[in-house]
């Protein structure tokens, strides 16, 4: 089987964002493997293991410099991967197109992994509109995966700690949660050996994928500013909680 | 020009969770007329209050019984459904909240007509078609331009204050036959109708703690005291990552963002990871023993005192 892992190249989420233009960010920043697409990784290697035989692709679309993240993708296990070089921003809507083009281009997927969002743009919709193009099922917050010959068992992550079980036929897409697994580091040798492990680059005119009719443009961005002044609480401790109890009923007006 | 606007109505318990009111008072803006999609529900006990908020169309959608699979709790059949109400009543934008509900249906529903969706957006401006969301952590506010024929909002809750504007209005059956859902079957949904439990993303109150709480055993302080104060128990990466509270209460990046009306953050230093969920917050009270943490100088109040003697007595006065 074919799982291909669809991954993306993001400023690590301690990067100090600069704005530019009043409508893209400053990236000569820390770029990194989108954080749950890790667990993407780990679980497909995990599948590999089961199955013998089977193939893990990552695949991403981002500027040239997303290399360094199908690297760190193929130091967690994944045995090649492609690259869709473009220095252009797409939306959910026109990534979705292309991954699915490059992905069928290249192989015949039993399963597509995604993270259950990205930390830069956090649309959490990029798996849906794949399954919508393959025709493919989808579940997404996933954090337990059985795979059976030709269905999987998930479940999926909803609020106050509740899972819902699916079963979902073959092919299908998979968006990875936090609680699916523990990532490991990749170690030395692992590093090494992803050095040697292909990166295949499609240049993003050769997909002819053609343009959706509809889109989402950010026309604006704006840093998210502190308007806070904290003051303090003092007193000894019961001095401190009737404080907050006061600010609660008087201000908050919450009880 | 009108527009038809759709809200999908979120139950909890058969009765309207509050967070929809703040997400109607959002999509009700100049030159709308407003359809409320109530989904498997009695919409006859719901009309009054909707009607309240201004929904002048409510659109009565339920499937029959015998259809297999658990149709009634699949979030594949109800996207199919939801789309072929929005054809049939020629609606231009649908909003829905950003909830775990949400997260897995208001996808599913603008993949399948490939329509632009902003998910997590707290700002709409349906005259230029125009929303804002938070992007990068947390960082920034990105404001979104959308294109499209019918376009989708998955609104974070808690974040507009319901206002109230009566109208009356008119119920539409709309019945959501021989849709099926091909590939995705729902084996359990968890019963997402007990209320028991109060939920992190749309509570009003939030008491968390983090690394300064020691271990699982104190979290039971904290949830004495959210219990007193009919908030949502919340933690900190750290606190999940030692094993004393399970995933599902981390507030941060890679856990729940939150917009409650007051966060306590007991004994969290306030990584960036941790305010990217909980920047929106109405009011931030902090207690923490380090006077230089990061959380100390972002929030409203702050208390330089063990979480550990605040919070017991802080129950006592609740």
């Amino acid at each position: 089987m074919q799982i291909y892992i669809c991954v993306k190249h993001v400023p690590d989420s301690a990067a100090h964002i600069t704005i530019l233009d009043k409508n893209r960010i400053e990236e000569n920043v820390n770029f990194l493997l989108n954080p749950y697409d890790e667990h993407a990784i780990t679980e497909s290697i995990k599948i590999k293991d089961k199955y013998p035989g089977s193939e893990v692709i990552a695949v991403c679309l981002g500027k040239q410099d997303a290399e360094k993240t199908l690297r760190s993708a193929m130091a967690m296990g994944a045995d090649r991967s492609i690259l869709i070089a473009s220095d252009a921003l797409h939306d959910s809507i026109a990534t979705a197109r292309i991954l699915k083009a490059a992905i069928e281009q290249d192989g015949n997927p039993g399963l597509i992994f995604t993270g259950k969002e990205s930390i830069d743009s956090e649309g959490m919709q990029t798996q849906f509109r794949i399954g919508a193009l393959f025709d493919f099922p989808v579940a997404t917050n996933v954090v337990r995966l059985d795979i059976e010959a030709d269905a999987v068992i998930v479940d999926t992550q909803m609020s106050g700690g509740i899972a819902n079980t699916y079963e979902m036929t073959l092919p299908c897409v998979i968006g990875a949660g936090r609680g699916l697994n523990t990532p490991g580091y990749p170690t030395f040798p692992d590093v090494v050996k992803s050095k040697k492990k292909p990166v295949k680059k499609i240049a993003l005119t050769d997909l002819l994928v053609e343009t959706a009719h509809s889109s989402t443009n950010i026309i604006a961005l704006e840093p998210l500013t502190q308007t806070r002044t904290p003051e303090e609480i003092t007193g000894n401790a019961k001095e401190i909680a009737l404080k907050i109890v006061n600010i609660l009923k008087e201000e908050a007006k919450v009880i | 020009m009108m527009k038809n606007v759709g809200v999908i109505i979120e139950l909890d318990n058969g009765r309207v969770k509050e967070s929809n009111w703040g997400m109607i008072t959002l999509a009700r803006q100049k030159n709308t007329k407003l359809f409320a999609f109530v989904i498997n529900a009695a919409p006859g006990k719901l009309k009054p209050a909707l009607e309240l908020f201004g929904i002048t169309n409510i659109v009565d959608i339920c499937f029959a019984k015998d259809w297999e699979n658990n149709p009634a709790k699949n979030p594949a059949v109800w996207a199919k459904v939801l789309i072929n109400v929005i054809k049939e009543y020629h609606i231009d934008a649908v909003f829905g909240l950003s909830t775990a509900m949400g997260k897995d249906l208001m996808p599913r529903m603008a993949a399948l007509i490939e329509a632009p969706l902003i998910m997590d957006c707290f700002s709409v401006d349906l005259e230029n078609n125009l929303a804002k969301t938070s992007q990068y952590s947390g960082k920034t506010i990105a404001t979104i331009k959308l294109t499209g024929d019918v376009l989708l909002f998955g609104v974070r809750p808690n974040c507009v204050e319901p206002v109230e504007a009566q109208v009356s209005s008119e119920i539409l059956k709309f019945e959501g036959t021989h849709i099926h859902s091909k590939g995705l079957k729902v084996i359990k949904a968890g019963d997402t109708d007990k209320s028991s439990k109060i939920n992190l993303a749309e509570a009003d109150v939030i008491v968390a703690g983090g690394r300064g709480m020691k271990n699982a055993e104190n979290f039971t302080l904290l949830f004495l005291c959210a219990q007193k104060l009919k908030a949502a128990l919340g933690a900190s990466r750290v606190a999940v990552d030692s094993g004393w509270v399970p995933y599902s209460m981390q507030v941060g990046q890679t856990g729940e963002k939150v917009s409650p009306i007051v966060y306590i953050a007991c004994g969290i230093s306030g990584s960036v990871q941790h305010f990217a969920g909980m920047k929106t917050s109405g009011m931030v009270i902090a207690v923490n023993m380090d006077e230089n943490a990061a959380i100390m100088s972002t929030c409203d109040y702050y208390a330089v005192a063990d979480a550990l003697k605040i919070i017991p007595e802080l129950t006592k006065l609740l």
